[in-house]
């Protein structure tokens, strides 16, 4: 990023006061718009003290809610991950018809609301349809259940690791794998010594932006999981609950573990991005 | 590894398994569900599709979503293109702070930003008394809903207007100096139309994805029928009632709604390609 101030010429950027109002406005409705909820959350979390708070967080309801979004995280993320990577490789390395409505179906997620993902998920597993019927009939439950929850958050988090990658492994090529194959590699040997380290930052991008929606999924997961409480409330299925009930420093309380967690989901994004720029350069385009 | 009709040679080693993996994901997450919702349209039939979905409540509350999330993302539009000027063209203290902040609503999960939301601008909140004297009230009206989905769509078209920004060629507007262009008329002439295609694309994708939003906007809405009941709250109503048809129905319509934005999307980015090949 060239420091545009210094080589710019008074032809090339506003006048003084016009630059001064554009930076004094922006940064005003940056405070209303951005920084106002984000207080708001401590503040109203902090209401009653550190105790209440802590003593809210440390409940039974809390705390299965917890750690419930944990473990869908842990495995929801690990899946798309592991996805991402199959899609990048399978699309960069190989041409193949169809490339590119293939890339609009991996974005599609983008653009469906999360309450009709829920819906649809609810209409292919749920009890009223064929396959439902046949997994009612082997006693596996999805529906209203733990692993309808993985597979809900799994959909709107779904482009996120492929979105890093594709751009990043289109820009490197496949040259260096090639070498690494002529040299007698092995495939796995050339994904784990090549590609692995050239992606690994990009990889890591993805994974950060997939996880802090993953823990923080509310629409598809609100749709899906009954809301059976201790069952499968996640954390913001628990916060509306508490919310509803009025139980508001227990609802900004676990608000504010989420709260944090995207705080340092932006800051090690950030640190990323000013670290790695060159190699996140080119998702940046996208 | 064999090659087929399909699929050009290639020395590299791995497609059945990557392709496998890609598919098999893609289709048991995203496509398998989609389809059965489709497919329960077609069960239904067109008909009596239509007769679910034409009714007051429903309509008022796609309508509801549209409106909200077209004159939030059009807000957006505008704050985007000049907070993404501000961010890239002057140097001021705090700069690089607000810049890392823009992404707080991606990763800020949409029902902790609803009740803060809610908390700020509710008759009792800070902002709610400040404007309750103004006769403004937020929380419980379209503008409150207005406001939950400017916050989620805000970073949308900064981070797509940001690196065309960084990269606009200085001497371009050096040269519309020269001959005599007043700032303004060079960043309306020269500037502006170079970013329109990156700031559409922010656009659309703040538009789709307001267009569905519920986490954020529940709490502020008040969701009062025909008034501030969105087209996805409708759904969770008609879930909850075990009256999946309808819920199908609105989906559905839904759906359409969200693949005609796809399609715009990548229209305009074709577009946009053909023109500065950027973006």
């Amino acid at each position: 990023m060239a420091d545009a101030t210094i080589n710019a010429t008074p032809v090339t950027t506003e006048p003084r006061l016009a630059r001064g109002l554009l930076i004094g406005g922006t940064m005003a409705l940056i405070a209303v718009l951005l920084f106002a909820p984000l207080i708001a959350v401590f503040a109203e979390a902090l209401r009653d003290g550190w105790a209440a708070s802590l003593d809210a967080l440390a409940a039974p309801d809390a705390r299965s809610a917890i750690r419930l979004t944990l473990i869908v995280a842990a495995i929801a993320v690990p899946l798309n991950a592991v996805f991402g990577i199959a899609a990048a490789w399978a699309i960069t390395k190989f041409d193949f018809r169809g490339k590119a409505f293939l890339i609009t179906l991996i974005d599609l997620p983008f653009s469906v609301s999360p309450v009709v993902a829920g819906l649809a998920l609810v209409l292919l597993f749920g009890a009223n349809s064929s396959l439902g019927g046949w997994l009612v009939a082997h006693d596996l439950k999805i529906v209203f259940a733990f692993p309808g929850i993985v597979l809900a958050t799994m959909f709107v988090t779904f482009p996120f690791v492929a979105r890093e990658l594709i751009p990043v492994m289109i820009e490197q090529g496949r040259a260096e794998e090639e070498a690494a194959l002529t040299l007698g590699a092995s495939g796995w040997r050339a994904f784990f010594t090549v590609t692995l380290p050239n992606i690994r930052w990009a990889l890591l991008y993805g994974v950060l932006l997939c996880n802090a929606r993953a823990m923080g999924e509310f629409g598809a997961v609100a749709v899906i999981s009954g809301k059976i409480r201790g069952e499968t409330t996640t954390m913001p299925i628990m916060i509306e609950m508490f919310y509803n009930e009025y139980l508001s420093v227990a609802a900004f309380s676990l608000a504010g573990v989420l709260a944090l967690l995207a705080l340092v989901t932006l800051t090690l994004k950030s640190l990323l991005e000013w670290r790695h720029a060159d190699v996140l350069a080119a998702t940046r385009r996208h | 590894m064999r090659a087929s009709i399909l699929r050009s040679p290639s020395p590299l080693p791995g497609f059945g398994l990557s392709f496998g993996i890609m598919v098999a994901i893609l289709s048991i997450v995203v496509l398998l569900p989609i389809g059965a919702l489709l497919g329960r349209g077609l069960m239904i039939g067109p008909g009596d599709l239509w007769d679910m979905v034409n009714s007051r409540r429903i309509w008022s509350a796609l309508t509801l979503s549209f409106r909200a999330a077209l004159v939030a993302s059009l807000f957006n539009l505008v704050f985007g293109l000049v907070l993404a000027w501000v961010l890239v063209r002057y140097r001021f203290w705090g700069r690089r702070l607000v810049d890392a902040a823009v992404d707080l609503p991606f990763a800020l999960p949409t029902a902790v930003a609803g009740i803060a939301l809610t908390a700020l601008y509710a008759p009792n909140g800070v902002f709610g008394q400040a404007l309750a004297p103004l006769g403004i009230k937020v929380a419980y009206t379209e503008l409150g809903i207005w406001m939950a989905l400017i916050f989620i769509g805000l970073p949308f078209v900064v981070r797509t207007v940001q690196p065309v920004i960084e990269e606009l060629d200085r001497e371009v507007e050096e040269v519309s100096a020269t001959l005599g262009a007043r700032r303004a008329y060079t960043l309306r002439r020269v500037v502006l139309p170079t970013l329109a295609p990156a700031a559409l694309t922010g656009f659309a994708l703040a538009l789709a994805r307001s267009v569905g939003e519920y986490g954020s906007v529940i709490f502020i809405a008040g969701n009062i029928p025909n008034l501030t009941e969105i087209a996805p709250l409708l759904i969770v109503i008609r879930l909850e009632e075990y009256n999946y048809d309808a819920a199908a129905a609105i989906g559905i319509a839904m759906l359409l709604i969200s693949f005609a934005m796809l399609l715009a999307i990548n229209l305009i980015q074709i577009w946009s390609r053909r023109r500065i090949g950027l973006v």
